[in-house]
């Protein structure tokens, strides 16, 4: 037997959706493995946050199995599957009554911490994030968009999740803003290693954050290539997506850093 | 001879109806309160019970003060003591804006909130108790406000039914025909109207969600 590479962070196995008649996600069979940056690539529509929920159970699937740590999630325990998972989304979602430190700090609290373990965490990750200290005190709605992501950001990683997904996070920024958000979430991928599962409807945000692209289209899976395979790739849905996004994908899919 | 002579020569009746009053009104809203925010925060998360419960509520409130007083005369336990009957009377008055209310703070929660809160792994009474409850909270003291202005009003008509508080003066004015003993039990009930408002509405403000 050949050496077995290590076994998948996430599997798909066969998994639809079907709600109120519509079959939102048709037979999917992906694999996510540990430390990599998976974008679910798609327009609106394509399912690709189903997908991301499916993970995370908010959603079930109608049929087949998702894996994770290859256990499969429909059984377990799912409060325990969801802490063990962090979610970014891109209306953030903040607790508007709660500080910035009392956001960060909802899973470690729930998940019975000590406050002496909770308060420097909670300075660590808001340090982590680029966020100064003094912005612990702040409500929510003090802050601006950006800020406020970081923030949301922070609140994912607080209990060390091995897996994190990342719904279009940076979808409701201004172009400024979201670039740094992506140039520090890659700085921050290389030190943490996380498995990340990113959606995005965005080619040059998939190129620059993905190390692979699973393409979506209609409830199924297209295709699933590596940045620079995909621009060159002879897929029809690929295709038209580079031509829709036009020049200068290149220097995305190098990672902005050539 | 004045309303105000009149009220303070009879000050020690003024005061004790006022309380009785406030006891009618008061327990009535506490009541209404264990048993309407509960039925509140369920058809917000049950739908489909929503409609049934709402229209319920409603149908109570359209039923005249003094039939429901009449109505409830012949129930054995409650009709042989009319403060009793009084209290049940004032507390199904008060259910509706609590309900509504309840229901409606719940639902106005930003669902971005509600995602996260539940991607984040809180249990059903985390998720109440931490952000829904909080978050919805202004909303249902409002109803709660509401609530307690209509009974401080209907509570007068407990009087009809022997249960005390300031309707009685109201009741014997009329009887004698006599506008200073009518507005001995407006007045005061004006006043405990306006204090239970502005009271209810400082805490309300409170618990306003910056």
């Amino acid at each position: 037997m050949p050496a077995a590479s290590e076994a998948p962070v996430i599997e798909f196995r066969d998994v639809s959706y079907t709600v109120s008649g519509t079959q939102v996600i048709a037979n999917l069979n992906l694999r996510v493995d540990r430390g990599e940056t998976l974008v679910l690539l798609g327009r609106s529509g394509s399912g690709k946050t189903t997908t991301l929920k499916l993970i995370n159970r908010l959603v079930s699937p109608t049929s087949g199995q998702v894996l994770v740590n290859g256990n499969p999630t429909a059984q377990g325990d799912v409060i325990q599957l969801r802490r063990g998972i962090g979610y970014v989304i891109q209306e953030v979602g903040l607790f508007p009554h709660f500080t910035v430190e009392r956001n960060v700090a909802i899973v470690p609290k729930i998940e019975g911490w000590t406050s002496e373990r909770i308060q420097p965490r909670v300075q660590e990750l808001l340090k982590l994030v680029g966020l100064p200290a003094e912005l612990a005190s702040r409500y929510p709605h003090q802050l601006s968009g950006g800020q406020r992501q970081r923030v949301g950001f922070a609140r994912a990683l607080a209990a060390d999740p091995e897996i994190l997904l990342m719904d279009e996070p940076f979808g409701a920024l201004d172009p400024l803003t979201r670039d740094e958000l992506q140039r520090e979430f890659l700085a921050l991928q290389q030190r943490l290693n996380k498995t990340v599962v990113f959606v995005t409807h965005d080619l040059r945000e998939a190129l620059r954050l993905g190390s692979r692209i699973a393409l979506m289209e209609a409830g199924k899976l297209v295709t699933v290539l590596t940045p620079h395979e995909f621009l060159k790739s002879t897929d029809r849905w690929a295709a038209a997506y580079v031509k829709a996004f036009g020049d200068g994908l290149e220097a995305a899919a190098n990672r902005g850093t050539s | 001879m004045n309303v105000i002579h009149f009220m303070l020569r009879n000050h020690t009746q003024v005061l004790e109806l006022s309380l009785e009053h406030l006891w009618l009104v008061g327990l009535s809203t506490a009541f209404a309160i264990l048993i309407g925010v509960p039925l509140g925060i369920v058809i917000a998360h049950r739908p489909r019970f929503n409609k049934p419960v709402l229209a319920g509520a409603n149908i109570i409130q359209t039923i005249p003060s003094l039939a429901l007083f009449g109505f409830l005369l012949p129930v054995p336990w409650l009709g042989s003591r009319s403060d009793r009957l009084a209290i049940l009377a004032l507390t199904l008055y008060a259910l509706l804006p609590i309900i509504r209310n309840t229901y409606t703070g719940i639902c106005g929660v930003d669902s971005a909130v509600i995602e996260a809160a539940r991607g984040m792994g809180l249990t059903e009474s985390q998720m109440l108790f931490q952000v829904e409850l909080p978050l919805a909270a202004s909303v249902i003291l409002s109803g709660v406000r509401i609530a307690v202005v209509i009974s401080v009003g209907l509570a007068t008509i407990a009087a009809a039914i022997g249960a005390g508080g300031l309707g009685e003066f109201i009741f014997r004015g009329l009887a004698m025909v006599d506008d200073r003993v009518i507005l001995a039990g407006a007045i005061p009930a004006a006043v405990l109207a306006l204090a239970a408002d502005v009271g209810v509405g400082v805490i309300e403000r409170r618990l306003r969600p910056r």
